[in-house]
């Protein structure tokens, strides 16, 4: 317990360094997702076929390999990003399809009628996305998009195993200089993480019984 | 849906959307050619010029050698291996967890609630070096105990939705013929929550298959170590790129056999995703969304995953 109290301070830069991972990604993801799910739902088909490879090629790689990607092409490419901002652009990469497929199922949720009726009113696909279906979409599509942002959290922690001194890199270097407390060490950084997804899981659960509409 | 959105293109909507496919063709493209371009040049390191990425010599001696292809399949193996044992833990604690979670009794009920949000809120790399560290099981038990404990918390949570979601006329059937409360889990509850929730289950596999790769981390010689670690000190750091592309191609094939197996079966087998899922199903695991799409149309088992 005492190895805890005298390296807060460690602790709590890795878990500011976790949060702004969390931060930087989660809005970098939240962009890129959006963008490639009115990709995927355009009538142009490049697009959406294009939206649909994306997301399937990024789900199916491991994020250790996008990471790798991250840490040994890029440079390679002539990046010269310090590893944390690779690890931004590797953890935004592979957020960005769960973000997009979270997006699509909203807007697959919303009842065919109600596309009909803006549609039959003359309304044209720019109106009817963004009048009828996005409102409506938008509201049952928060609860699964905080579960996607609890993943993230969880899975910054990756990239404190590639040199970022987030949360995971901070508990591992004191578990290895501390032999006889790693259980205490762990738990501490355990204890970090669930201080942000408890509170996002509560709020999702809050959120989506606010959100529930009767149809 | 999305043919309701907008009309049949006519001649002109038809143009303009061929010319916006040609920009968008050429701008990947552009993209990928670069990209290639880039890799393809020769580069100096350390006063020696090595040819670009796509000079055979760059992957002649990995490539040609048994011995390279042996390593991969070993690594290969590895990782599923380590897949397979910690799907099978995985489903068995998730029945386990999903049987404590509607027990009767508070003091059971109230502290499995506590285990699996614990479980289900810290990262299963966390969890890996903790069973590494704390119980010095060896990184293979390390990576197989972890993943099955993390995705075991949360397929019990699937089962859970599945039985809250089931009629409560099928209990008390069960009951009223004179079945122990176990025997109605067991016998009638079960089965259906099982085949309801088959998708998402199917696809937390698949996360799970993706998952091993974090035993890279740990020291666990599965297919990433293998290659982007052992390998690439055996033949030297210049294959590394050669190695990155192979490891890739691997993952992916196994990956997008995998789901697209998994979603076969659940066309087949699965039912319906329940339309509406129980509260605070959707906290803590980004697992059940897909199954809150409420059209019911047997959602995308792969909508649902995030990890």
């Amino acid at each position: 317990m005492n190895v805890v109290i005298d390296n807060l301070p460690a602790y709590i830069e890795g878990f500011l360094q976790t949060v702004s991972l969390l931060l930087m990604a989660g809005a970098g993801a939240l962009v890129i997702g959006t963008i490639v799910a009115a990709m995927r739902i355009s009538p142009v088909p490049s697009l959406s076929g294009f939206a649909a490879v994306y997301t399937e090629l990024l789900r199916n790689t491991p994020l250790t390999l996008v990471l790798f990607f991250c840490a040994i092409i890029l440079p390679y490419l002539g990046s010269e990003l310090p590893y944390f901002w690779c690890a931004v652009i590797g953890l935004t990469l592979y957020t960005s399809p769960f973000v997009a497929e979270a997006l699509r199922s909203g807007i697959n949720g919303v009842p065919i009628g109600q596309a009909e009726a803006a549609r039959s009113l003359g309304l044209g696909f720019g109106q009817t996305v963004g009048l009828i279906i996005f409102p409506q979409a938008f509201r049952m599509v928060i609860p699964p998009l905080i579960s996607v942002l609890i993943a993230l959290t969880k899975n910054t922690s990756v990239a404190g195993a590639f040199f970022v001194a987030d949360l995971f890199g901070v508990g591992r270097e004191l578990a290895n200089a501390n032999g006889n407390a790693v259980v205490a060490v762990l738990l501490a950084v355990a204890t970090f993480y669930l201080l942000i997804t408890i509170p996002l899981g509560i709020l999702a659960a809050r959120l989506e019984k606010r959100f529930a509409v009767t149809r | 849906m999305t043919s309701v959105l907008f009309d049949a293109p006519g001649p002109r909507a038809k143009r303009r959307s061929r010319i916006a496919s040609v920009i968008v063709i050429v701008l990947i493209l552009a993209g990928v050619g670069w990209i290639v371009y880039t890799l393809a040049q020769p580069r100096e390191s350390g006063g020696i010029t090595l040819p670009g990425y796509f000079d055979w010599s760059r992957w002649e001696k990995p490539v040609t050698d048994p011995e390279f292809w042996g390593a991969v399949g070993r690594g290969l193996l590895n990782t599923l291996q380590a897949a397979g044992i910690g799907a099978v833990m995985a489903l068995v604690v998730g029945v386990l967890f999903a049987l404590l979670r509607t027990s009767q009794s508070a003091f059971v009920r109230v502290p499995t609630t506590i285990v699996l949000e614990f479980l289900r809120g810290m990262p299963v790399l966390l969890m890996m070096l903790f069973i590494l560290l704390v119980a010095s099981t060896g990184a293979f038990w390390a990576v197989v105990l972890a993943l099955g404990l993390y995705n075991g918390a949360i397929i019990g949570e699937a089962l859970r939705a599945g039985i809250n979601s089931l009629p409560r006329g099928q209990r008390e059937a069960g009951l009223s013929l004179g079945m122990t409360r176990l025997q109605t889990k067991m016998l009638i509850e079960f089965p259906q929550a099982f085949r309801q929730m088959l998708p998402i289950i199917l696809a937390q596999l698949v996360v799970l298959l993706k998952d091993t790769s974090l035993g890279y981390i740990v020291g666990f010689n599965e297919l990433i170590r293998t290659t982007m670690n052992n390998l690439s000190s055996f033949y030297g750091n210049r294959y590394l790129i050669t190695l990155f592309i192979i490891t890739l191609v691997i993952y992916l094939t196994v990956n997008l056999t995998l789901s697209w197996v998994a979603r076969r079966i659940a066309r087949r087998r699965g039912g319906r995703a329940p339309l509406v899922v129980a509260d605070g199903l959707a906290t803590g695991s980004a697992v059940l969304v897909g199954s809150t799409t409420l059209t019911g149309a047997a959602a995308n088992p792969e909508d649902a995953t995030t990890e």
